[in-house]
């Protein structure tokens, strides 16, 4: 039997360092994420069966250079599969879990909580844009170099307004619920929501409707960025909408179980 | 330091707390001073896990005033948190998070936190460190569970079923560690089904029911009810206690609740017991499995919080 000497747990409370709090929970839910083979499966291998696939096999008419016109896409992919689809999941769970609810416990700040979430997702797309630009770069990939910039710009936005519409989603409805509602948004938003096909191709009002969806307007903005070299604004701006607006929503509406 | 240090740990009065038109908790009062033990015991669904998330921020009362260190666990929760650690039903942690990674995060947000290896080689779950959160047992998700309440030194804690799903060496060891909380001076709530635990541990029991009070006191007080006991004695069957009533103190009752099973109840002290064995060499029986006890613990909680089963 254990016997514990005298002042073992004597108090001396206190909070740890901020920046130590929020760091250490944003490597932890990156780890996390990486180590979970679904999440890598989503955020990872799909997008670079998209990119390789579309790549090297003539199946969809694709503009040529047929990697400048996928890679975009693929990155916007991406993006919407790490920060929305899988962050709502996992936020869904960690729920069940009590997760939340063990660390609203702690010291650390409320606003941590989800910042230190999109910190983490932040890091996750850093990993995705890593080996997707080197897979890319192996198939010959040749973005406009002055449109780097305003992709990455984009590439924020995107993951703020799909990491807030993923915090909207996971951190409301029960744990099933998310993961079927997010698959299914998914699908959707890769199919008809401008994903794999330009706005352009998608018919009438869809196309129209897609264009002012954070995924076609963030696939469209790479689009115009890394194939024409331009800053698209208008995209730009649809981003940072859907993310006060959801961000704005999910704060009022986050649960901690 | 503070001025003025609070008279309690944590203080509720009139606490009220409703779930749509369920009412948890239904003007509801306690009082934990420092360095003490308390224990919350109550049925299912009497209000105790609503009472203690009230107490951690966890929810806002409908009405009545919480204060946790003479803060409001809400309004102050920024203050308070770093100074009060929690162990939530259930635990908490990512499903796939590793125990010693879980423990760190935790630790990591306490200015001074209490050593992790240590910690976890103390709850015994140093060849689990590196396991999901997922695949411990219950009993070890509780243990890690403990860990994470109390890794940040608090002040108090509050541990809402601690031994839920634990094996009796891991309860004893649960037994021990809030013991040491409290000789130093850490403030511990609990909530408990278990009588033995609250009768061990608590310096105070509050029995609650419907979300109200129902009793409160050391278990002593609640146990004792006064010099109220029980002698129970087997014998042969059929002795005429008429004889032995006469020669009883006034309060004191005798009876044959079963065929050779004999019960004196009222105050007994030496004198009684000496009477009762002198009557029965009178008899010329031998009384044997003398034995004199309180009522204990649980025959009071059934007594007032009746024997049907809740839902």
């Amino acid at each position: 039997m254990t016997s514990f000497s005298p002042g073992t747990f004597a108090p001396a409370p206190g909070r740890g360092r901020l920046s130590r709090m929020l760091l250490t929970q944003a490597r932890t839910e990156f780890v996390l994420t990486l180590r979970n083979g679904e999440q890598v499966l989503l955020t990872l291998l799909i997008p670079l069966g998209i990119l390789v696939g579309f790549t090297l096999l003539n199946v969809v008419p694709v503009p040529s250079p047929r990697v400048d016109n996928v890679t975009p896409r693929v990155l916007a992919l991406a993006v919407m599969s790490t920060a929305f689809t899988g962050q709502a999941i996992a936020l869904g769970f960690d729920r069940r879990y009590g997760v939340l609810k063990r660390l609203a416990a702690t010291a650390l700040p409320r606003w941590s909580l989800v910042a230190g979430r999109m910190l983490a997702v932040l890091g996750v797309v850093v990993v995705q844009l890593v080996v997707l630009g080197v897979v890319a770069i192996a198939l010959s990939w040749h973005p406009r170099l002055v449109g780097l910039a305003p992709a990455a710009l984009l590439i924020l936005a995107g993951t703020a307004a799909f990491g807030a519409l993923g915090v909207l989603l996971g951190g409301t409805l029960r744990a099933e619920v998310v993961l079927a509602v997010a698959n299914m948004v998914w699908l959707l938003l890769v199919v008809a929501g401008g994903i794999v096909l330009s706005v352009h191709a998608l018919p009438g009002p869809l196309s129209t409707i897609a264009a002012a969806l954070p995924s076609g307007a963030l696939a469209e903005g790479l689009h115009t960025a890394l194939v024409q070299g331009s800053t698209p604004w208008s995209a730009l701006g649809v981003l940072l909408a859907w993310a006060a607006c959801a961000g704005l929503l999910a704060a009022r509406t986050l649960r901690l179980s | 330091m503070t001025l003025r240090a609070p008279s309690a740990a944590v203080e509720v009065r009139g606490l009220i707390r409703s779930f749509g038109t369920v009412r948890a908790v239904d003007g509801l009062d306690l009082r934990m001073p420092p360095s003490t033990v308390l224990a919350l015991l109550g049925p299912n669904g009497a209000g105790k896990t609503t009472t203690v998330e009230v107490c951690e921020g966890f929810l806002r009362p409908d009405a009545g005033v919480v204060r946790v260190l003479g803060l409001d666990p809400i309004a102050d929760s920024a203050a308070l948190r770093p100074r009060v650690g929690v162990m939530p039903q259930g635990g908490g942690a990512y499903p796939g998070v590793r125990a010693a990674e879980m423990l760190g995060l935790v630790a990591v947000c306490a200015a001074r936190p209490l050593d992790v290896g240590w910690l976890l080689d103390v709850l015994g779950l140093t060849s689990v460190a590196r396991v999901p959160y997922k695949r411990l047992s219950g009993g070890q998700q509780q243990r890690l569970a403990l860990a994470c309440a109390l890794v940040g030194r608090p002040e108090v804690a509050f541990l809402d079923e601690p031994t839920a799903g634990m094996d009796p060496q891991a309860r004893r060891l649960v037994w021990d560690i809030i013991s040491r909380l409290r000789a130093d001076g850490v403030s511990v709530l609990f909530t408990t089904h278990l009588m033995e635990e609250a009768e061990a541990l608590a310096d105070q029991v509050v029995i609650i029911d419907h979300g109200r009070v129902v009793a409160q006191g050391s278990p002593a007080e609640l146990t004792s009810d006064g010099t109220e006991r029980q002698m129970r004695f087997a014998a042969r069957a059929g002795l005429d206690l008429g004889t032995l009533c006469a020669t009883l103190p006034a309060g004191c009752r005798a009876s044959e609740p079963r065929p050779g099973g004999y019960l004196v109840e009222g105050s007994i002290d030496p004198q009684v017991v000496a009477t009762v064995t002198a009557w029965c060499a009178q008899q010329g029986v031998f009384a044997e499995d003398l034995r004199v006890s309180r009522r204990s613990l649980e025959d009071v909680f059934l007594e007032l919080t009746g024997r049907e089963l809740r839902p």
